[in-house]
C-alpha cells in the first residue's frame, strides 16, 4: 500500500511538478536567448544590465507585467476577453505530459520513467491538443472588439487549420514503420544511432512538419496573426499587463512542446550514440534527460535562427505553400513510404531514398503547375503575374 | 465510489451543463463555445469507457476542426445576439415539438432500460479494457471493410461537390 501511494501519487506529482517549472523557467530563458542572440546576429549586445550578462532580464520583466494595472477595456466582451488568455496557454502547457523526456531513472529500487503520461494514443492527444490552442487567438481576437485584432484572429485561425492537415499527415510514415502510437515506443525504435533516425528516413515529412510546426506556433516566418506593419500587434492588440505576458508566455511553451514533440518524433528522443546507456540505472536516466534537453534546446535555437533570419510571408503565399507544397509532398510520402515498405521488406535505405525523390518530383511538378497557371492568366489578362494585395480577398 | 466515477459525474454533468448552454445563450459565439465544451467532456467519458481513439478523433474532429469553421462563419457574419422572442415561429415551433417529444421518448426508453439492467449498459460496462488503436485498425480493414470503403466514397464526393462550388464562383468573377 505504501508503495502503491509512492508509485502512483508522489511520483507523479513531483513528475508534474517539476515538468511544469521547467516549461516556465525554459520560457524564461527563451526570452532571454531571444532577445540576447537576435542582438548577437544583428551585431548589437541585447539586454546585458540586469544580473550576469542580463539573465534576470526576464524575472525584471516578469515582475513589471504583474504590477502594471490590469487594463480591461470598455469595449470588449468582458468574460471572454479573460478567458482567452487561459485558453492559449493550457493546451501549450498540458501537450508536454505525453513527451517522454529521457529514459528511466531507478530511485531506491523504483524504476521511475521519463514521462509523465504514457498514453497508446500518445501522437493523437498531441494533434488533439495543439488543434485547440487556436481557439484562445480566435476567441481573444473576436473578444477584444477591434478589427485589427479580429483580421489577425481569422488570419491565425485559417494558417493554423491548413498546417495542422500537414502536421498530422507528416507523422503517418513514422506510425507506419514503427507501429505504435506511443511516443515512447517511437522513441525507442529509432535506436542510438543518428542514421537510423526518422528524420532521415523520413526527410520529406521531417522538412514539412517542423515549418508546419514554426506556422502552429505562431513564429516569423509565419507569424500574419501579429504582422505589426499590417495589424497592429494582431489577435493581441487590446492585451496589456500579465494578460498580454500570457500571451507571449503560451508562444514560448508552445514552441519548446514543438521542439521537444519534433526531438521525440524525428531526432531520436533521448538517443546519442549509445551515451544514454553509459553508467548505472541512475546515471543514464540523467544522461538521457541531459541529452533530450541539450536536442531540444539545439532545436530551439533554429526556432531564433529562422526568426531573424527569413522575412514574413504574404498571406496568399502562405496559404500556396501550404496546401499546394507541403500537403502533396507529406501526401506522396505516406504513399512512398507504405509502397516500399512492402516492397523492400522494410528496408530503410531504400524508403529513405525514394521519399526524397518522391519529393523532389511532387515539388517540380507543381512548381511546374504553378508557372504554367501563371504564364496563362498573364497571357489572358496581359497583366502581371503577381496579384496585388491579395492577403484580404484570401481571408474573405 | 471509485475515482472513475466521480470523473463520470464530473464529465456528466460538465457536458449536459455545456449543452444547455448551447441553446441557452442569446449570442451565437458562447453557444459554439458551450458545445466545444460539451464536445471535450464527452470525449472525456469516452475515456472512461477505455474508448482512447474515439476520443482523441472526438475531439480532433468536432472540438478541433469543424467548431473552428463554425467560430470562423460566425465571426465573419458577425452575428449579433439573437433576440428572446421570434427565433421559433409557426412551422418551427411544431417541429421542434415533435422532435423533442420523440427524443424525450428515446430518453426514457434508455433509462427504463439502464435500470432493468439491460444489454446497452452492460455491453458498455465490459468495454473497460482499452481498445487499441491496432483492434480499429484490422476491424476497419476486415469487418467493416465495406462500410468503410462507403464512406471514403461519400467522404470524396463530398470533397469533389465543394472543388466544383468554389470553382463555379471563381469562373463567373472573372
Amino acid at each position: 500500500m505504501e508503495i502503491d501511494l509512492v508509485e502512483q501519487i508522489i511520483i507523479p506529482v513531483i513528475k508534474v511538478l517539476f515538468i511544469a517549472h521547467l516549461l516556465v523557467i525554459g520560457v524564461m530563458a527563451m526570452i532571454w536567448s531571444e532577445r540576447r542572440v537576435s542582438g548577437w546576429m544583428q551585431d548589437r549586445l541585447g539586454p546585458n544590465r540586469v544580473g550576469p550578462q542580463g539573465l534576470l532580464q526576464p524575472i525584471a520583466d516578469g515582475i513589471k507585467f504583474l504590477f502594471k494595472e490590469d487594463l480591461i477595456p470598455n469595449h470588449v466582451d468582458k468574460p471572454l476577453y479573460v478567458l482567452a488568455p487561459a485558453m492559449l496557454l493550457v493546451p501549450a502547457m498540458i501537450t508536454i505530459a505525453v513527451v517522454p523526456f529521457g529514459d528511466s531513472i531507478a530511485i531506491a529500487g523504483i524504476d521511475i520513467p521519463l514521462q509523465i503520461a504514457d498514453l497508446n494514443i500518445g501522437i493523437l492527444y498531441i494533434l488533439a491538443i495543439t488543434s485547440l490552442g487556436v481557439y484562445g487567438v480566435v476567441i481573444g481576437a473576436w473578444a477584444s472588439n477591434n478589427k485589427y485584432s479580429l483580421l489577425g484572429g481569422l488570419r491565425s485561425s485559417a494558417q493554423m487549420i491548413s498546417y495542422e492537415l500537414t502536421l498530422g499527415l507528416a507523422i503517418i510514415g513514422i506510425l507506419m514503420l514503427s507501429s505504435s502510437l506511443s511516443l515512447r515506443t517511437i522513441a525507442i525504435e529509432q535506436g542510438s544511432y543518428p542514421w537510423k533516425w526518422n528524420f532521415l528516413i523520413h526527410f520529406p515529412a521531417f522538412l514539412a512538419f517542423t515549418t508546419a510546426m514554426f506556422a502552429e506556433t505562431n513564429r516569423l516566418p509565419f507569424d500574419l496573426a501579429e504582422a505589426e506593419q499590417e495589424l497592429v500587434a494582431g489577435y493581441h492588440t487590446e492585451y496589456s499587463s500579465m494578460k498580454f505576458a500570457i500571451f507571449f508566455m503560451a508562444e514560448y511553451m508552445n514552441m519548446i512542446v514543438g521542439s521537444a514533440v519534433v526531438v521525440t518524433l524525428f531526432l531520436g528522443g533521448w538517443h546519442f550514440f549509445g551515451l544514454e546507456s553509459i553508467g548505472g540505472p541512475f546515471w543514464s536516466g540523467i544522461i538521457s534527460f541531459a541529452i533530450f534537453f541539450i536536442k531540444t534546446g539545439v532545436f530551439l535555437f533554429i526556432f531564433i535562427w529562422v526568426r531573424w533570419t527569413l522575412p514574413r510571408f504574404r498571406y496568399d503565399q502562405l496559404m500556396n505553400f501550404g496546401w499546394k507544397f507541403l500537403l502533396p509532398v507529406t501526401l506522396t510520402s505516406i504513399v512512398v513510404t507504405g509502397t516500399l515498405y512492402v516492397t523492400t521488406n522494410g528496408n530503410l535505405i531504400w524508403i529513405g531514398i525514394g521519399n526524397v525523390i518522391s519529393a523532389f518530383i511532387v515539388v517540380a511538378i507543381v512548381a511546374g503547375m504553378l508557372a504554367m497557371d501563371n504564364n496563362s492568366k498573364s497571357a489572358v489578362q496581359s497583366a502581371p503575374t503577381a496579384a496585388p494585395l491579395r492577403g484580404l480577398d484570401a481571408v474573405e | 465510489m471509485n475515482a472513475e466515477m466521480i470523473l463520470f459525474f464530473i464529465f456528466g454533468a460538465v457536458s449536459l451543463i455545456g449543452a444547455i448552454s448551447v441553446i441557452s445563450f442569446r449570442h451565437p459565439i458562447y453557444s459554439a463555445l458551450s458545445l466545444i465544451v460539451t464536445f471535450f467532456s464527452q470525449a472525456g467519458l469516452f475515456v472512461l469507457l477505455g474508448a482512447h481513439f474515439v476520443a482523441a478523433v472526438q475531439v480532433i474532429v468536432y472540438a478541433g476542426a469543424i467548431m473552428v469553421l463554425f467560430l470562423f462563419v460566425i465571426m465573419l457574419l458577425n452575428l449579433g445576439t439573437l433576440s428572446a422572442k421570434g427565433v421559433l415561429t409557426g412551422k418551427l415551433k411544431g417541429i421542434a415539438i415533435v422532435l423533442a417529444i420523440l427524443f424525450a421518448a428515446e430518453g426514457i426508453y434508455i433509462a427504463v432500460n439502464a435500470l432493468k439492467g439491460d444489454t446497452a449498459v452492460a455491453s458498455a460496462q465490459a468495454a473497460t479494457e482499452p481498445i487499441t488503436t491496432e483492434y480499429i485498425g484490422e476491424l476497419l480493414f476486415s469487418k467493416y471493410l465495406l462500410p468503410f470503403e462507403v464512406t471514403s466514397l461519400i467522404l470524396l464526393a463530398a470533397l469533389i461537390g465543394v472543388i466544383v462550388l468554389v470553382k463555379r464562383e471563381n469562373t463567373t468573377e472573372n
